[in-house]
Formats: C-alpha cells, structure tokens, sequence
C-alpha cells in the first residue's frame, strides 16, 4: 500500500495556498477534471457579472422599515455598463422620483456592480447591521441603484445632502470567490470626487470579511469620517482592514 | 497641421488631423470608443486606412502625435531616432512599408538593422493597416536576444514567467506554486512575483526566498519582485539579492506620472541593478510591463488611441535596454478591449510593433472575468503568438491568478506550446531541467514521483 502523501506530493501546501498546484496532467494538458472545476469557477463569475439583481423584491423587503427609492444608471443595459463606465457612474436623469435634498449625515447606496450574486448575498444584511449602530445618525432614503459604478453614489449623495454616501456594490469576482462585495465611503460626495478620496472596505463574503465586523467597520469609519470632515488616505485606517484603496470598479 | 481627405464612391470622409486619422484607421477598441475617438461607421474606418496607406513614413518625423515640447516620451522617440538605420525605408509610404514587411527582401538581418531607424508612431501605423496574418508573419522573422542568467529570444525557443502569487505572499504559499512550475519547466524567463503589499521588507523577503531557492539547487534563472521602481532602488541600497528592476510603463509623460515615474527614475533604477553586476550571461536588467488602455484610464492619452500610445511604451523600453517586457493585453478591462476579439488583435498588435522596435516582447495571454472571453480564446491566443515567434509567455498555476483574481496560462500550456512548436526553453535553462532529471531529451516532463522531481517538491521555502 502506497503512502498516502505520495498520492499527493503538494498536499502540505494545500493548507497554506488556494492556487491550483499539483493538478496531474494527461499528457502535457490538465486532466479532465481540473478543467472542468475552472470552467464552474468561471461559469460561476460570468453569472455573476452578467447576472440581475432583483430590486423590485429588495425594495419591497427593506420598503418595509426603510423609505427607498430606485434609480438607474446613464447605462441601458450590461454589455454597455462594461464598456462605458462613465454611464455607469451617472444617474439616468429621466427617472430621479423621490430624489429630495434633505438634511442627512449618512445616505446608503447599493450598486450592483460587477456581481448581482455578492448584492443579493449580502448588501442587505450588511446595510441592516450598519443601521443597527447608527441610530443617532440621520440616515436618507436607501437608494438601490441599477447598472450602477461607484461613482455613482457622489451624484446621488449631492443630490440628497448627505455628508457622507456608503455604496455597497458587489465587486469584480475572481474564480475562487464570486460573490464579494465592497463598502466605499465618500465624504461630501459630488460629481468628479477621485478614488483617492475613498475610503473602502473589500472582500466582504462568507471566507472573508463577515457581516457584523463589516458592518463595525463602515459604522466606524462614518463617524471618523464625519468628525475628522473627510474620507480618502488622509483617513487613516485605525481599525485593521479599512485601506483607502487606488481602484474602484 | 494639415487634413486628409478621401471620396468613396458618393461618400466623402475628412480626418482633421494625423492622430483622428490614426484613430479612426485603428480596428474597433472599446477604449477608443470610449475616448471618442474611433471610428464611428465600418466603412470610415477603411477610409481612414486608405488615406494612411499612403502617408509617407517620414510624416511622422516631421508631424508628432504629441507634441515635443509638452511630452519627454516624444523628445526620447525623436531625440534618438538613427537617420542612417532608418534610410532603407525613408523614401516609403506606410503602404509600401506593409508590402515591404512581407516581402522576401525582409529578413531578420534586415529587421534588425532597422529598429532604431523606426518610431513607435511608423510601426503603429502601419500595423493598422495589416491583418493579423500579416502581423504574424512579419513578427516572426524579427530576433530579439537578451540575457541575464539565461538567454531569451533565441530562435525556436519559447520561455516563460513562472508567477507564483499569492493574497498574503505567505512564503510556503509561493513556494508550492514555484515548485510546481519548475517541476513543468516554467520560469526561464523569470520566476516574477507580484507582491500582495508594496513595503520594503516584504519585497526584499521574497527577494531572499527565491535566491535561497536558486542557489540550493543551482538554477540558471533570475526573480523579480514586482513593486514600485523606488522600493526596488531602496531594496539594492539595503543589500537585497536583487536581480532585475520591475516597472509598469505607457506612452506618454502624464501616464507615466501615474505610474510614479519619470524617465530619470527609470533610468536610475537601471543603474541601481547594474551595479550588483549580478548577470552570468547578459546585463539586461529590466523587466516592464505595458498594456493598452493604460493612458486613457489616467487621462493621460492626449487624443492619441490606445494602440500608439501602447507603441509609445516601447520606445521607454528600448531605451532601458530591458531583459523583457510585456503586454498584460486582456487585464486592463473590457472598457479598454470589450472580448476575445479585441484581446486577441491587441496581443498580436503589441508584440509585432515591441518586436519591430527592438523589445523584446512577451505577452500575458489574459482576462478578466467581466470580459467577453475564455480559456478557448487564451487557447487561440497562445498559438498565434507561438507562432509569430513571442520570447515569453506568462503562466500561473491552473491559469488561475488567486491573488490579482484574472486568468491566464497554465504551466500545462506552455509545455504543451513547446512540443506542439518544438520550442524548447532557454538553453542554460534547458540544461539545467535535463541535469535535474526533470525533462528527458525529447523534453517530456518526468512523472512526479520520480525521484528527482520529488527532490524539488520537498524543498522547505522557510528552512
């Protein structure tokens, strides 16, 4: 009988690695069944990506204890929303019902993104643990946005008169997670604002970042935020993981 | 500045200028949609070509795209340019220039003779009007030779990147996915790390776990950690066993702003690694990275479309006399190139006008996953390049980058582009994987639990 860890010579790497080392070969190619894990990788991302998030049922879900209002991006639909991400980052302005300005500290966007698996998996949650901690705080309409970028939120934040807009947007997938999403913070938020001067927190999904301690982090970084009158990299990250971070998708 | 002018049956078309008309004769980019610049009808786009087909190649001599005095990347093109290389081609149009490129009396002697006599603008040009057939063909007879520890470049080989990374850089975590790839013969380009944090000790860290690697088992190769050309001065002042100099660059001098770098800079870091004169067989030092779509997303690309700008980039290569550059062609994002098609036009674009210019030119055959692409494609991709004869190819374990979350090639594709070619790797490269047991003389891999490949695969990265 053959040891086993000669079955698998990169197996004290599997703990320490989630690359796809050791992966036998037929010949000079991969096995059959290596290839066919990566296309369900990929298969798995491209849904993802070119997935629809249901906002008509979100909106009825948190409609319930929260007002919402609904918008779309200048981009129709998603194969123009992947080319011309300048679309994605403006407000389709034929439809902005219910978009007052009002006095708030704190409005809440959630974007779709580049992954409706990541919104419908964990925006919710996220938004609702994060408005558990800020009851103090005057929070605007929660604004769900379609075909939406993250510069998206600083046009809808001015548009409200909030002092800080929080998107909750799902972020590019890569193959061994397609369903993660992404916090970013703006203060003052108005057209043309740059990603230097966000502040972001990634990877929030079920191996990564969990829900409560994300929800701890945005709510710290919105009164930080709203203390110091600023987000981006002069808002250092006191608590572990809250980087301003160079690229937003 | 003057403009160009062409009647098409009842159509007439007008370009206000060199680089509208460059714009426009370039085939479909979402990038250059997306600056405005493309052409906006299929058959405008073949107008355009028809007027470039023409314009001689001097013109872009005499006419900069960008100008002299706002750009140095266009004082370096023009500066250098070698009147005397570039006589044989002097008197012709870019149309005939194409023709010429084809022709029997084009050879590699030739090509060569020529590089320094070419500007990034001529071989833009005339790479718009060729298909990619033609860009095939006329990469292939080009030879570009560099060295470090290995030679690459030599005619009917193939290197590679072996690119071991990982989300944290945990040592053992790079050190299975570099076993993994020698024991496929992956690396003689270079074993080329991108670093999960840009700080001085984690880079001089890996720095020191791939020269441990390299010295125990006595392996021709160089590493590069890929960070900021300042971390890599400020590693060589601290002593680190550094090997080569990494740096992304593009086409202007705005774009290269928001790399963090100047052509001074770049130059210094040339000089901080030739001065640990850690070659055996060459003194090229630099590794630089490229790709198109680079400029417009800094804002940096002054009406000029994405592809000349990506040419532009060679000419600050050529100029640091690198080991090996390339293009990270599908990584940039489907705004730039939208899907397979786009992706595979631009690879071939990129390493036809770097080979042309002297680069020495590979290609990350990539994507991510919000573009219109997938391993079929990458498929098709590689073999077009191996067949236009491209010094390296990048490969990740699985092709699945678990750290920058985008695909490329797997260890198992090169293998199998070298025995599909007959492309064996470098030779100091070569010799060493038959002295360690793990390529017979046919090249074929041996089996993993050979003894020898065993002997590797146990390797302890943090003993």
């Amino acid at each position: 009988m053959s040891n086993p860890i000669d079955l698998d010579p990169f197996a004290r790497f599997r703990a320490v690695t989630r690359a796809r080392i050791g992966l036998g070969r037929a010949g000079d190619s991969l096995p059959i069944r290596a290839v066919l894990d990566f296309q369900l990788a990929h298969a798995r991302a491209r849904d993802a990506v070119h997935g629809h998030v249901d906002f008509a049922a979100m909106a009825e879900r948190i409609g319930a204890t929260q007002p919402v209002i609904r918008l779309k991006s200048r981009a129709a639909d998603r194969p123009t929303y992947l080319a011309r991400p300048d679309l994605g980052r403006r407000v389709d302005p034929t439809a902005v019902a219910g978009v007052e300005r009002g006095d708030w500290d704190v409005a809440f966007v959630i974007a779709d993104g580049l992954s409706a698996a990541a919104v419908e998996a964990h925006a919710e949650i996220v938004l609702s643990a994060c408005l558990r901690r800020l009851g103090d705080l005057k929070v605007a309409p929660i604004v769900l946005g379609e075909q939406a970028r993250v510069a998206f939120g600083d046009e809808v934040g001015d548009a409200l008169g909030a002092r800080i807009v929080v998107v909750l947007i799902g972020e590019r997938p890569g193959l061994s997670v397609p369903d993660s999403l992404g916090a970013y913070l703006t203060f003052a938020p108005k057209v043309g604002r740059r990603d230097s001067e966000r502040n972001c927190l990634s990877n929030i999904h079920a191996d990564g970042l969990m829900h409560e301690l994300a929800a701890d982090k945005i709510a710290w970084l919105i009164r930080q935020a709203l203390r110091l009158g600023l987000t981006g990299v002069d808002l250092k990250e006191d608590m572990a993981g809250t980087a301003a971070l160079p690229v937003a998708p | 500045m003057s403009s160009y002018a062409i009647l098409l049956g009842r159509q007439r078309h007008v370009f206000d200028d060199l680089k509208t008309l460059m714009a426009a004769a370039s085939p479909e980019k979402s990038g250059d949609r997306l600056a405005g610049i493309a052409a906006d009808t299929n058959e405008r786009r073949v107008a355009a070509r028809y007027l470039l087909a023409d314009i001689p190649l001097r013109t872009f001599l005499e006419e900069p795209l960008i100008p002299y005095e706002i750009d140095e990347v266009t004082r370096l093109i023009l500066d250098g340019h070698d009147a005397a290389a570039f006589s044989p081609v002097a008197h012709m149009t870019v149309g005939q220039f194409r023709d010429w490129l084809l022709s029997y009396e084009c050879t590699t002697d030739a090509l060569s003779a020529l590089a320094p006599g070419l500007t990034p603008e001529m071989v833009a040009a005339v790479s718009k009007i060729m298909r990619n057939h033609d860009l095939i063909v006329a990469a292939a007879k080009t030879s570009v030779v560099t060295g470090f520890r290995t030679t690459i470049g030599l005619k009917g080989r193939l290197s590679s990147r072996l690119q071991p990374n990982h989300p944290t850089d945990d040592p053992e975590g790079v050190a299975g996915s570099t076993l993994d790839g020698l024991t496929f013969g992956i690396g003689d380009a270079v074993i080329g790390i991108n670093p999960a944090g840009d700080n001085l000790e984690a880079c001089v860290r890996l720095m020191e776990l791939f020269d441990r690697l390299r010295q125990r088992f006595d392996i021709p190769m160089q590493s590069c950690v890929l960070t900021h050309v300042t971390t890599s001065i400020k590693a060589v002042e601290a002593g680190a066993p550094l090997d080569l100099v990494f740096q992304s660059i593009a086409g202007t001098e705005a774009a290269n702003r928001g790399f963090g770098v100047d052509l001074n800079v770049l130059r210094e870091g040339r000089e901080a690694a030739l001065s640990l004169k850690r070659g055996t067989v060459g003194d090229n030092v630099m590794y630089l990275e490229t790709g198109q779509g680079s400029a417009l997303s800094a804002d940096a690309h002054h009406g000029v479309d994405e592809q000349t700008i990506e040419a532009r980039a060679y000419a600050v290569a050529r100029h640091l006399k690198p080991l090996i550059v390339n293009t990270v062609v599908g990584f940039i994002g489907p705004e730039y190139l939208y899907d397979a098609k786009q992706i595979i036009r631009a690879g071939l674009e990129d390493h036809f006008c770097g080979k042309l210019l002297g680069v020495p030119m590979g290609v990350d055959v990539c994507y991510t996953n919000h573009a219109e692409a997938d391993q079929d494609d990458m498929d098709n991709l590689m073999f077009l390049l191996a067949s236009a004869g491209v010094n390296f190819l990048i490969a990740v374990p699985g092709a699945d980058d678990v750290m920058l979350n985008y695909q490329s090639l797997s260890y198992h594709d090169i293998v199998s582009l070298r025995h599909s070619f007959g492309r064996p790797p470098a030779p100091e490269f070569e010799a060493w994987l038959q002295r360690m047991g793990l390529f017979d003389r046919e090249g074929r891999l041996a089996p993993l639990a050979s003894s020898d490949a065993r002997r590797l695969i146990d390797y302890r990265a943090s003993a």
